[in-house]
């Protein structure tokens, strides 16, 4: 690593309009630059690549699993699809997507110029597409690639029948582990930010919810990650180099990975869904015209939610031979992560409640997101119980909790998000016609998709199998028209940021009438946001209907963007 | 390396707008306005001190499979391995663990601009911590076991070898900063980067203290 400095001039990254036909400088999203509105982009498109990739691994194990018998791919082929799908989605879909976001909301919703590390903000995002290539690199080496599962369980995720050091299992713990160096840094950039940078008169009472659902999140991810590291390290000495932390012949102990990989992994869907209970409480009030409800209960209610994350991993071990007593302990601290979350959930309601209510796209997947969130609460809530998690633990009862999680909540909220921000970060408008179509068919897609699936698990279809019994038939044909309809839903989304892009109307400095720091900004905002003419904020967020401004000198601020 | 990432360029430098550093501010009032000099450190002192913090979590993480594995093992040593040397880990452990108190007498004379009393002290920090690695690379090459002799052999390479390498860069960040005290006028603004290198140094230290607890105190079972 070198210490000369990049040049870096942020006037000159300030076109003044895009030109018709293509977004403006595109070239710049190419290069190693240092602002975070490019570095957000650089995340989110390459996120929605891979979302593809990880879509495309998911349709052929639903082709697969159309009809009963294995016949579409071999059985071992198939784990590795199941394998690489879950790593795709959680490191390169998920993960990149999110720090795209915290990239491009938090330093003009604090006021900040950019990040507290802009040389080391464009390191991590770099280090993306090297761990995304290592990870597809997999796919060519000899063996293919790994099979044992997005968790990595030893003993079965140490046998290398070939005896190669470059290996598939070797290529996806590496990809984790540089995707592990990355996010740690992207966190220590982020906290930084949101506790240095805010804007005169932000104190902590007066900054947006997604603020403090980043920063909740990024406080799992420092606390979390290193324990996944130490877990890593250890089994890729296991695997590559003969020692046998985790291997019982050598006096190791399987359990400790179990406990290293679930520290990390499930507070790690917090990672995911905290900055979308974010999204959910910054959009909620701007389509329904009201402040937010017990803003806050639901700003410290993160915090309890990071504190109770940090605490509840065994739950995943409940089959694994943990001692009575544990399961015990780990089913109470589970069962209240639903008090912090319900808090949430209710005070989104009450937002909701007699607001006079702007069905955008933005806002219809907002509130399917919630509306399916809901639904993943109470089979987690299920799933917590012990004698309910012993029967179904291992069955797709677990696949559709999970996916309602991660896909019709978690990705649900991403895809509030892209239509609510993408004006403002692009200077177009996204066409809603085609916005509405791509609910529509995301969300009948996700229904068909996962409701299934609690059907199938509850009736003891195991998960991770390739052939199951002909009883299943029908939950997994419904299941995979969803996964089918879900691709097709894929082709109005893509088509409308395209051509939104290229050639969607202007976007106005604040479409939405929405109240909030980065709405003062023009669309999209100059490189340094506000520069040196940073506002003193007067008041909290999500004054809707009081009206109070938000900031000292409001007019004057609104005037410029008029002018502009 | 970590000082030119850890590091806000010119054009974003806060100290130029209207926000600043200082301490967090109080629940309304913000982070505080422009106090000028010091906000450039600032930033640094704080990402670096966030980074030790999740840092150190990789090190808990270890120590607690050492202990695990220690207390659930079924063999322990390899066959023929008695136990660890202590007398020459000792000295080597007096060694490290002063160099702190010369690394802190480094910063303490930059402190104060004595520019070249700093340079020694920090040269000696530095050597000291050479020692350190060598002894260590000495006694690593006397074992009678390997890194594939059963649990025990892997834990006791897995963790002075990871620690090690935390020394190592020590000693490299340090070196970069000895570097930098030549170039004229770079402490003028404040000395953020020897001050989060100094923290660092004293952080590998700690680690090693609980580490030598672990592997050369504690060897009864
Ligand atoms: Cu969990």
């Amino acid at each position: 690593m070198t210490t000369t400095p990049i040049p870096f001039d942020p006037r000159t990254l300030r076109a003044p309009h895009p030109v018709p036909g293509a977004p403006d400088n595109w070239r710049r999203f190419f290069t190693f630059n240092t602002d975070a509105k490019v570095i957000g982009i650089q995340y989110i498109a390459l996120a929605l690549l891979f979302l593809l990739v990880g879509g495309l691994l998911a349709m052929i194990m639903r082709g697969e699993l159309i009809t009963p018998p294995a016949d579409l791919v071999d059985p071992s082929v198939y784990n590795g699809l199941y394998t690489m799908h879950g790593t795709v989605m959680l490191f390169l879909f998920l993960f990149p997507i999110l720090n795209g976001f915290n990239n491009l909301l938090i330093p003009p919703m604090i006021g900040a110029p950019d990040m507290a590390f802009p040389r080391l903000n464009a390191l991590a995002f770099w280090m993306f597409p090297v761990f995304g290539v290592v990870l597809m690199a997999s796919f060519l080496v000899p063996g293919g690639p790994a099979s044992s599962g997005w968790w990595a369980y030893p003993p079965l995720s140490t046998q290398n029948p070939l005896g190669l050091l470059i290996n598939g299992q070797f290529l996806w713990i590496l990809a984790v582990a540089i995707s592990g160096v990355s996010s740690i840094l992207g966190a220590v950039n982020f906290c930084t930010t949101i506790i240095r940078m805010r804007a005169p008169g932000m104190g902590w009472f007066r900054m947006p919810i997604f603020c403090w659902t980043a920063l909740a999140a990024q406080t799992i991810q420092l606390a979390g990650l290193p324990v996944l590291t130490a877990g890593a390290v250890m089994l890729l000495f296991d695997l590559s180099f003969g020692t046998s932390f985790f291997q019982p012949e050598g006096g190791g102990d399987p359990m400790l990975y179990q406990h290293f990989f679930w520290f990390y992994s499930h507070p790690a869907v917090y990672v995911m869904v905290l900055p979308v209970f974010g999204f959910f409480s910054e959009i909620f009030p701007v389509y329904a015209r009201k402040p937010l409800f017990g803003y806050h209960v639901v700003a410290i209610a993160s915090f309890g939610i990071v504190f109770l994350s940090l605490i509840v991993w065994v739950h995943h071990m409940f089959t694994s031979g943990t001692p009575q007593w544990m399961r015990h302990v780990f089913m109470v601290t589970t069962m209240l992560i639903a008090v912090p979350t319900g808090i949430k959930v209710f005070a989104w309601l009450a937002t909701l409640w007699r607001g006079k209510l702007w069905l955008t796209t933005a806002m219809l997947f907002a509130m399917g997101g919630v509306f399916n969130f809901i639904f993943a609460g109470i089979t987690g809530i299920m799933l917590a119980t012990v004698p309910v998690d012993v029967h179904v633990g291992n069955t797709y009862f677990v696949v559709g909790h999970f996916h309602t999680v991660i896909f019709s909540t978690i990705t649900f909220g991403v895809y509030a998000a892209i239509y609510h921000w993408f004006a403002k970060f692009t200077g177009r408008m996204l066409y809603e016609g085609l916005g509405k179509v791509h609910f529509v068919l995301t969300f009948v897609g996700a229904q068909l998709n996962f409701l299934p699936m609690h059907w199938a698990g509850l009736m003891g279809m195991p998960r991770r199998v390739a052939s199951y019994d002909p009883e299943f038939a029908l939950a997994n044909v419904l299941a995979s028209l969803g996964a089918f309809l879900l691709g097709v839903a894929m082709i109005p989304f893509l088509l409308n940021l395209v051509s939104s892009w290229v050639r969607g109307a202007r976007a106005p400095a604040n479409p939405w009438q929405a109240i909030g720091l980065e709405w003062l900004l023009p669309s999209p905002p100059p490189a340094e946001n506000f520069e040196h003419d940073v506002p003193t904020v007067i008041s909290g967020p999500y004054g809707y209907g009081l009206g109070h401004p938000l900031v000292a000198d409001q007019e004057r601020y609104e005037a410029r963007l008029k002018e502009g | 390396m970590a000082d030119s990432l850890f590091s806000t360029p010119a054009a974003l430098d806060p100290t130029a707008g209207p926000q600043g550093s200082g301490a967090a501010g109080s629940p309304e009032q913000g982070p505080g306005h422009g106090s000028g000099e010091h906000a450039h450190g600032g930033y640094n002192l704080t990402g670096f001190v966030i980074f030790l913090a999740s840092e150190s979590l990789i090190f808990a993480a270890l120590f607690a499979a050492y202990i695990v594995l220690k207390g659930s093992a079924p063999l322990w040593l390899p066959a023929g391995v008695e136990g660890l040397e202590v007398r020459e880990p000792l000295i080597n452990t007096i060694v490290l663990v002063s160099s702190s108190g010369v690394a802190w007498l480094a910063e303490r004379a930059l402190h104060r601009r004595q520019l070249v009393r700093f340079r020694l002290w920090w040269l000696l920090t530095m050597a000291m911590g050479t020692w350190f690695v060598v002894g260590q690379a000495r006694e690593w090459l006397g074992l009678p076991f390997g890194l594939g002799d059963g649990v025990f052999g892997a834990c006791f390479y897995l963790l002075t070898g990871f620690h090690g390498l935390h020394v190592i860069t020590g000693v490299l960040l340090m070196a970069l900063m000895l570097w930098r005290s030549f170039r004229p006028g770079n402490y003028d603004g404040g000395e953020a980067g020897v001050t989060s290198v100094g923290l660092f140094w004293h952080f590998v230290d700690v680690i090693w203290i609980v580490l030598f607890a672990l592997l050369y105190l504690w060897q009864g079972r």
